[in-house]
């Protein structure tokens, strides 16, 4: 398990602990996943981040309860894990491991570079909590939903610019698009009404393109802060940034990396 | 597309349209007076005057000339409204408003006539952000009937040398003490904090000193808490003019340069704190 700096470069775990304090890391023999499932607690937004693991690590193994149930699900908070991980950035190999101490945990041990022959080795050990099989059936990749429209979003820091300031004057944004590669956010209060409008986005060829006129627009409300938390996190432009909206349901947000894929859900408010 | 084909047909009924190729130079002026939420806005041919008020007794004012509009226009002689400039701000700055090179935010303003909202029309890379912030009734500014006529004592200074004095003020000190006097000690700024008094002296030749003309040895005290929003001018500008007139009202007027070399102007009124007597 060497090449966690990568890991961290491309920022998935600090990415995520801006968007929540704790959530659920599940490991299988392919892939590593940081879940937040939609509960009412965290005013409904799930999230779902795919690894790879073979892009991260240069040797990895792991044996779940069974042959059949070849997984583990730890809870795990994202916070303490990205400052375990920062720490160790410039180290010249990093194991991870979970270890059984006076709790269960992840111990990160890395091997610092040192000018003497003397090897340096620093650990954290990131409590965790280990999910019972019976709780496992919650962590299950969401399905996409059935959306009106779906549309690439703009630059990524353009679009945290106008958030951020949005965010300023209201607590609601209304986000809408259409199937002709337009999406407008807006916001309304007593004092001021704000709407911003980006045309040529682009739609990406799957879904629901032939049914109906490009021209309508699929709105939700939502909670501006989510949004906000959403874009804090993204610093490195992916290759692929796209929006599914329902209709007055949920905002699915996807952003692709390399080898990293990041899904997000934010419901409407009514 | 939208910024030139939606308002043409706007425009005939609008009272004030201005338009402003880089927002910054809007905004950053804006910036420096924004110490309450409220602003009086009004537009005359020369341009726009923008008033923010605190206690009866500060006053800000920004102006900003016509020319520096690409565009400006003016159906009645004179425009008013009141304006929330936090709001405003927050509007202008939609994109980031920072400064990126060879993006710029273009603004469109229009406004229609009482009752109706600022419009503002703001485009950056081919995204535009409409905004319509709420007018309200504008109150009367305070006339501080500060004439130069009735102007005492005057001095002209780089922006430089009072930033250094702005930022090493005590500021545990309630009040700002300014003497300016024909003689020794010419120009003085003296503060009384918790850690004992400082006095900062000018003198009349310096090379920061463009003007000097004090008729009489004149102290006043100033509130540090009203004076203190005059330092994001301070900050901005290049030369500062003080004057105080014969009452002891303190006029501090800022030149203030923008992104394209246009000059500004910010002026704030401040009313002395208590009198002192002269000696």
């Amino acid at each position: 398990m060497k090449n966690v700096p990568c890991l961290l470069s491309s920022g998935v775990v600090t990415t995520i602990s801006k968007l929540t304090k704790t959530c659920v890391l599940r490991l299988t023999p392919d892939n590593l996943f940081f879940i937040l499932s939609g509960k009412v607690t965290n005013g409904g937004v799930g999230m779902w981040c795919e690894l790879l693991q073979n892009n991260f690590f240069d040797e990895y193994q792991m044996e779940g309860v069974s042959s059949e149930f070849n997984q583990i699900c730890l809870e795990v908070s994202p916070e303490n894990l990205s400052r375990a991980l920062r720490t160790v950035q410039c180290a010249k190999s990093v194991k991870i491991k979970l270890t059984k101490k006076h709790c269960a945990c992840l111990t990160v041990a890395a091997e610092l570079p040192t000018l003497s022959s003397a090897s340096r080795v620093v650990t954290h050990d990131v409590p965790v909590e280990v999910i019972p099989r019976r709780l496992w059936q919650e962590f299950k990749e969401p399905v996409m939903p059935d959306f009106d429209v779906s549309i690439y979003l703009p630059p990524l820091k353009m679009l945290k610019n106008v958030v951020d300031r949005m965010k300023n004057l209201s607590n609601f944004l209304v986000i809408e698009a259409n199937l002709n590669g337009e999406m407008n956010l807006k916001i309304q209060t007593d004092l001021v009404s704000v709407s911003t409008h980006f045309k040529d986005l682009g739609n990406p060829p799957w879904g629901p393109s032939q049914r109906g006129d490009p021209e309508l627009l699929a709105e939700a409300t939502v909670d501006i802060r989510k949004l906000q938390q959403f874009l804090v996190g993204q610093q490195v432009n992916p290759t692929k940034a796209m929006c599914n909206i329902v209709h007055q349901n949920v905002v699915h947000l996807i952003l692709l990396h390399e080898d990293v894929s990041l899904q997000y859900f934010i419901p409407a408010v009514a | 597309m939208p910024l030139s084909t939606q308002s043409q047909s706007e425009d005939v009924q609008d009272v004030l349209v201005a338009n402003l190729d880089n927002a910054r130079s809007l905004s950053n002026i804006l910036k420096a007076i924004t110490c309450k939420d409220h602003a009086i806005f009004t537009a005359t041919a020369n341009g726009l005057k923008v008033t923010v008020e605190d206690c009866k007794c500060m006053q800000a004012n920004a102006f900003i000339q016509a020319d520096i509009f690409q565009e400006f226009t003016l159906k009645d002689d004179i425009v008013v409204f009141q304006i929330n400039l936090t709001v405003l701000l927050d509007c202008l700055n939609i994109f980031g408003g920072t400064p990126a090179a060879g993006v710029s935010t273009a603004l469109r303003m229009c406004y229609r006539g009482y009752g109706y909202p600022l419009t503002l029309f703001l485009e950056e890379g081919g995204v535009v952000t409409v905004c319509k912030i709420n007018t309200s009734e504008p109150e009367e500014p305070i006339d501080f009937e500060f004439s130069s006529s009735n102007v005492t004592n005057k001095v002209i200074l780089l922006s430089e040398s009072l930033k250094e004095a702005f930022s090493e003020l005590d500021l545990t000190s309630e009040v700002l003490e300014i003497t300016m006097s024909p003689s020794q000690p010419y120009f003085r700024l003296s503060t009384f904090g918790n850690s004992g008094n400082a006095h900062y002296d000018y003198s009349k030749d310096s090379d920061m000193m463009e003007l000097f003309q004090c008729n009489r040895t004149q102290t006043n005290r100033y509130k540090m808490s009203l004076l203190k929003p005059s330092t994001k001018a301070l900050a901005i500008s290049c030369k500062v003019s003080v004057r105080t007139d014969s009452r002891g009202v303190l006029s501090l007027q800022y030149l203030v340069r923008n992104d394209d070399g246009q000059i500004c102007f910010v002026e704030y009124f401040c009313c002395p704190d208590e009198e002192v007597e002269e000696g």
